[in-house]
């Protein structure tokens, strides 16, 4: 799972958030939270540039922070984003057979460049990618 | 001091009087669960229908009152009407007309809403006497689903912040201390060391400046006592927190709430906003000179922030790992200064033991365990929900009565008690009563107070397995004991629910426990290898079922399933040969067919394929 970068990203908006949260080391957690609303994931630059924007902290120190809690995400996330309950509760009432039953809808679901082709099978996906080399040769 | 602190009866008698104004009041349950249920709809339905009406009651108008979680979350939505002494369970949109037209207007209860005793198959009116309310002593949830939690006045109006108000009255920290050791409370978050003490070392380093933080992270799986308190009492919550705080002289808390609980927090927001506002928190509390702030950290998903050095890392915008004790918070906790971590449960409990005394609290529970505790009850149980009893209630209690029994009428098989770190109890422990010490005798723990009731059909290997994917997953990775240890217990246990374990996975996994408990930091570690070690301890049969017979008891694990043809009963149509995915049927037309075992991966397409029922599983 490599992190994605992304140029073009909208820096104004981490600043305003860096801002509200006074350039705070102890506020780095709720900093990513706020940062995650804005663009669904943490793009790798964007945490590069909070690393060098508060004192103290290092992009490497961020890094580790968004990798150590669950909540973040370093990929971008689809449109629709499904979560199972699989609490203890739920998985003794049978919460597997519900995720299997998601899996077997969207399975497998393959995604390229962020358009999502779902209900993908062998011979479909061998389509999808010879379209794709047919418009770059076409170039 | 005291000539100048507010006169909080007086306050409480003013917001008295304005509730009784509210005329006929309408308890509906806006806690997680019946929110999930549609209880919102439910509420804007009450609203519309309920704005012009004349109750039967004569009272002026009618008020609809959005409360926090009832705790009978199996039955919800739930809407409380207390003048009329009616409970409604499993309301939908569509009978909220009916209760405002037949009960609020003619007086007429609407029968069929009501709740039914499985025991004795009738309707039962009052809260009081539905079987699972009757059997508990609510403390910490006593007002959650009675007030709206999202008003200040309303928590007022049944004594909030006058606990608060005795202690700065008094003026002696010491005495708040002494009340609460004599009480005998004991940290509600898992670990049971007495309350008393932990306010004793830290008020030993007053002086500077001090921290209370609460530890809000709930992350067992199957606990969300905590998250009710918050959603539904936050001002007792912050009550204890600041008493807390007067008694070890700080003037600064957080709350650490996981960012899982958004309804906790926004509440917790609001609540926080009012009582600063109205001079219960902040500055000069009461008109006293105490100050005491509230900041709210929201955690960000890690189970492992539960461990209080760990929680202390996180708050300070770190990984939240855990270090060696000592330095313990007493001395250094967060930001290097004196701390006071407590868990929200034990923290609810306190405005109460103030108000009421120590003795009061001490009366309930056992020798040791004082008080009563919350347990989340799931499973396989008839009432589930979240309920709250003296110490040392029987586990026949809590299933049977304030359950109501197994569902569907099938065989009780075990409690999975604490989560993630507890264990199991059998049936052999059903009339144990239920206190810190008896539980850890027992091979397992009050810990987080998550209670998951199993029958026949639930497969423990797999629930042991399910623990310890959970705790794989969530070990920070500091001590390679724990981070290898559990991976490595995991895989055997993935092993054996497919099949293909060996005896000798079962000495190896009680090696490798011994490693992860022995060779970990903190409670995590220590206690991961729980739930693997007491149902080898009761259910080592299951285990060698799995692996000799290569058979699972309780029908669970799909590896283990086998699909075959019965001969006699097969027509030769191929159906079933034609919906298999995998090409694993064979047969000529009109032959009887039969599955290759070798390639089916039991999807159970052929099974639901088949018109004359010759395909079974087993």
């Amino acid at each position: 799972m490599s992190p994605q970068t992304h140029a073009g990203l909208d820096y104004s908006k981490v600043d305003e958030i860096l801002a509200n949260y006074g350039y705070e080391k102890s506020n780095l957690i709720a900093i990513l939270q706020k940062v995650q609303e804005v663009f669904r994931y943490l793009p790798l630059d964007v945490m590069t540039y909070i690393g060098t924007k508060i004192e103290g902290l290092s992009p490497a120190t961020v890094y580790g922070v968004a990798t150590f809690y669950a909540q973040f995400s370093l990929e971008p996330k689809g449109k629709y984003e499904i979560k199972v309950c699989d609490g203890t509760a739920c998985h003794v009432r049978g919460s597997m057979p519900v995720l299997n039953a998601v899996y077997q809808c969207l399975n497998p679901v393959v995604v390229v460049n962020g358009k999502v082709y779902p209900q993908m099978t062998a011979d479909a996906i061998k389509i999808v990618i010879a379209t794709i080399m047919n418009e770059e040769e076409g170039k | 001091m005291t000539a100048t602190l507010i006169d909080i009866k007086a306050e409480q008698q003013k917001v008295k009087d304005a509730i009784k104004a509210q005329g006929l009041r309408v308890l509906v349950c806006a806690g997680t669960g019946c929110v999930a249920n549609g209880s919102l709809k439910v509420i804007e339905k009450f609203k519309e229908l309920g704005a012009d009406v004349r109750p039967m009651t004569h009272q002026d108008k009618v008020t609809i009152v959005p409360t926090g979680c009832h705790g009978f979350c199996e039955q919800g939505v739930l809407v409380v009407i207390p003048d009329l002494d009616v409970t409604y369970v499993k309301v939908h949109v569509e009978d909220v007309e009916e209760i405002v037209e037949s009960h609020i207007k003619e007086g007429k209860p609407v029968e069929r809403l009501l709740y039914v005793d499985p025991k004795t198959n009738e309707h039962v009116f009052k809260n009081e006497e539905i079987n699972f309310y009757a059997k508990q002593t609510r403390t910490t949830l006593a007002n959650c689903g009675e007030i709206n939690a999202e008003s200040l006045d309303e928590a007022l109006s049944v004594g909030a912040y006058q606990a608060l108000h005795k202690v700065l009255e008094k003026g002696d920290s010491q005495w708040v201390i002494d009340e609460i050791t004599k009480s005998g409370l004991r940290g509600r978050g898992g670990g049971g060391f007495p309350t008393g003490l932990k306010w004793k070392f830290t008020a030993a380093n007053r002086g500077g400046k001090s921290y209370v933080v609460c530890n809000g992270d709930e992350g067992d799986p199957g606990a969300f006592m905590d998250r009710s308190v918050m959603e539904g009492d936050p001002h007792k919550l912050l009550e204890g927190m600041a008493i807390a705080g007067y008694a070890i002289g700080a003037d600064e808390a957080y709350i650490y709430v996981r960012a899982e609980y958004p309804l906790a927090i926004h509440r917790l927001r609001v609540a926080i906003a009012e009582a600063e506002k109205r001079g219960y928190l902040g500055n000069n509390i009461m008109g006293s000179d105490f100050n005491f702030t509230i900041h709210i950290k929201e955690g960000a998903g890690a189970f492992v922030c539960g461990e209080e050095t760990a929680l202390i890392a996180s708050i300070e915008g770190e990984r939240g790992m855990p270090r060696p004790k000592p330095p313990f918070p007493a001395n250094k906790g967060l930001f290097g200064r004196p701390t006071l971590i407590n868990n929200v449960e034990t923290l609810a409990n306190v405005a109460p033991i103030i108000l009421k005394g120590a003795d009061w609290f001490s009366s309930m529970g056992t020798e040791k365990s004082k008080g009563t505790k919350t347990f989340a009850l799931t499973g396989e149980v008839n009432n589930t929900g979240l309920i709250e009893v003296p110490m040392g209630t029987t586990l026949r209690e809590i299933v049977f009565d304030i359950g109501g029994g197994i569902r569907g009428g099938k065989k009780f098989k075990a409690v999975q008690i604490g989560g993630p770190s507890g264990g199991c109890l059998t049936e052999e422990h059903l009339d144990l009563p239920m206190d810190y010490d008896n539980l850890i005798a027992a091979g397992a723990m009050v810990g987080s107070g998550g209670l998951v009731v199993m029958n026949e059909d639930t497969c423990i290997v797999e629930v042991a397995r399910f623990f310890m994917n959970f705790t794989q997953n969530e070990s920070c990775g500091k001590c390679v004991p724990c981070r290898e240890g559990t991976k490595n217990m995991l895989k055997i246990l993935e092993r054996i629910v497919k099949g293909k374990g060996e005896m000798k996975d079962l000495e190896t996994l009680e090696e490798l426990a011994v490693a992860v408990k022995d060779g970990s930091l903190c409670g995590l570690g220590k206690t991961a290898p729980n739930p693997v070690l007491s149902t080898l301890k009761y259910f080592r049969d299951e285990y060698i079922a799995h692996i000799k017979d290569k058979r699972c008891p309780a029908g669970v694990c799909e590896a283990m399933k086998t699909i075959h043809i019965v001969e006699e009963l097969c027509k030769g149509c191929t159906k079933c040969a034609r919906n298999c995915p995998v090409g694993a049927i064979e047969g000529t037309v009109r032959n009887p067919h039969h599955i290759d075992q070798s390639k089916c991966i039991k999807c159970g397409a052929c099974l639901n394929a088949c018109p004359f029922k010759a395909i079974r599983q087993n």
